[in-house]
């Protein structure tokens, strides 16, 4: 079994960080798995994005062409990863951010309000967070209670404060998909 | 951090390696992609009481490792293509005076500045010298996070048993991604130095010094080296294989690039092609004899590299004619997919591979 994973967004949205987490949450569950960042001249505001690949097996490649799941957190991302979705994958959309309906009908495209919801939980930066959660409940690529305790690696000890916070969107964005 | 499992960047994971390896100093200036590197070492090698600095150029960082490697501490360089251009004059000087170090490439897109995209494009600067004169470097390839903290530790053994530089292939992907990595307890290998500067209390002076006016004498050291660089050929070859036993498409790729081309084989393989693949670990001594009796059971050969052909001359050398031997790569920066791979498999197995 092999999952592979594009998020992408602005900088600044922490879709390196959602991914490093997801990459974490894979390892501690006992798979093998691989975090790779585009790293262009990039800055905040810019586009980034990368590339998490979860496997039973060895991983050959890090570099995927054809995503089992899409996170698109704004529109250039929708419009450059959309494409590359494998037929029967996944596509999550930030809705908030971007106001058009996806092209495929060979797929599953969920529309997630993230931003909205992150700015309703008073911090409009855990919206990767909120997609995070959105993610996990529609895959099962790992349990929530390994994301809590992925938290407690990826964050500094003086940014533990945020973790409440963080599992809250996380949760919310669970809960806003649930069927 | 010990027998855990982490989750570490490339870049890092050489750096703690070195830790664990017993790098007393190192010396850099930052480049992208291998900045991270320095930027670990700037906080771990002080908490060590190790010695971090950020020299004034890449010039001035290769000739730092030159006089400290002499004092026969183990010592590290790192930097990215255009980087490691400028160190060159340096690590020929290193290399002549036979002294043992780590230089760190993590490959970008060139010529010139070109751009910080991963590449495999300086194989031929790492392998074939580099700098000025007959000198050989041991270069090693790794192709995951974890191999690049297992050469990094062998790095340094290997350094002080030949007294010779090593070099640390990568690329722009190995040194930016994050795979799980483990550091495993062990005792740094301890070589003794007679040869170092560290104060003669007594003993007749030891001379680092790559200047021989004298013809005679000059041609007599060059021997000295040819005669460690063979001994090396002959027990310090390295590299994996895959599913190459029965392979008719035998894909040659190093690093990254052998990580796709694995995908690529078992695409191939669904496809009921009997590809294969070798992976070079060592780059210098390359795998020769191993390429050459895998080639022949196969019927054709296909080298892939982020390059426009570099290991497939020696690929090609290896094979000496007696099978075809193909070449992809892409450049600049750009990395195939393995789609892409598999489909010049197909095409080199619809050429060579009779139905």
């Amino acid at each position: 079994m092999k999952q592979e994973f594009i998020i992408a967004g602005f900088g600044g949205q922490g879709v390196l960080l959602l991914g490093q987490m997801l990459a974490y949450a894979g390892m501690l569950e006992g798979k093998q798995v691989s975090w790779m960042p585009s790293y262009g001249p990039e800055m905040r505001g810019g586009t980034a994005n990368c590339t998490v690949v979860i496997s039973d097996e060895e991983i050959g490649s890090p570099v995927v062409s054809q995503p089992s799941c899409v996170i698109a957190l704004n529109l250039p991302s929708l419009d450059k990863f959309e494409p590359m979705v494998k037929p029967g994958g996944l596509l999550l959309i930030n809705s908030s951010l971007v106001d058009r309906e996806p092209r495929r009908d060979d797929i599953k495209a969920v529309a997630l309000p993230a931003t909205e919801i992150a700015s309703e939980l008073g911090n409009i930066r855990v919206t990767n967070m909120v997609a995070l959660g959105a993610l996990v409940q529609l895959t099962g690529i790992a349990s929530f209670s390994t994301l809590e305790e992925v938290l407690k690696k990826v964050l500094p000890e003086h940014r533990h404060s945020l973790i409440p916070l963080n599992l809250q969107a996380i949760q919310r964005g669970a809960q806003e998909v649930k069927a | 951090m010990l027998g855990e499992k982490v989750l570490m960047k490339g870049n890092e994971a050489i750096g703690e390696a070195a830790i664990r390896a017993g790098c007393q100093l190192y010396f850099a200036y930052p480049i992208t992609p291998q900045s991270e590197l320095p930027q670990y070492l700037a906080r771990r090698m002080p908490e060590e009481g190790r010695v971090f600095l950020q020299a004034e150029s890449e010039i001035a960082a290769i000739n730092m490792v030159y006089g400290a490697a002499g004092t026969g501490a183990r010592v590290m360089t790192s930097s990215s293509s255009p980087g490691i251009s400028l160190k060159q004059e340096g690590i020929s000087y290193i290399a002549g005076a036979e002294l043992p170090c780590v230089i760190v490439n993590i490959v970008r897109g060139g010529p010139g500045l070109g751009g910080i995209q991963p590449a495999q494009s300086d194989y031929f600067q790492a392998t074939k010298g580099g700098g000025h004169g007959d000198y050989r470097l041991i270069v090693l390839a790794p192709a995951s996070v974890q191999e690049m903290v297992d050469l990094t530790i062998l790095a340094f053994d290997l350094a002080d048993q030949y007294r010779n530089p090593v070099m640390i292939l990568g690329d722009g992907v190995l040194g930016q991604m994050m795979e799980p990595v483990e550091f495993k307890d062990f005792e740094p290998v301890k070589i003794p130095k007679p040869w170092a500067t560290t104060g003669r209390k007594g003993r007749e002076k030891n001379i680092i010094n790559s200047l021989y006016l004298d013809p005679t004498k000059l041609e007599e050291h060059n021997w000295h080296l040819q005669a460690k660089y063979r001994e090396i050929a002959e027990k310090e070859v390295r590299y994996d294989t895959y599913r190459s036993e029965d392979a008719e498409v035998l894909v040659v790729a190093y690093g990254i690039t052998a990580r796709i081309a694995r995908t690529a084989v078992d695409m191939a393989r669904a496809q009921g092609i009997a590809a294969g693949l070798l992976r070079p670990i060592t780059l210098f001594p390359f795998p020769t004899e191993a390429i050459a009796q895998a080639a022949e059971g196969a019927k054709a050969l296909l080298t892939v590299e982020l390059s426009a052909g570099q290991m497939v001359e020696d690929v090609r050398l290896a094979v000496n004619g007696k099978r075809p031997v193909y070449f992809y790569g892409r450049t600049g920066g750009m990395m195939p997919t393995p789609e892409e791979i598999c489909r010049e498999i197909v095409k080199v197995a619809g050429k060579e591979v009779a139905e």
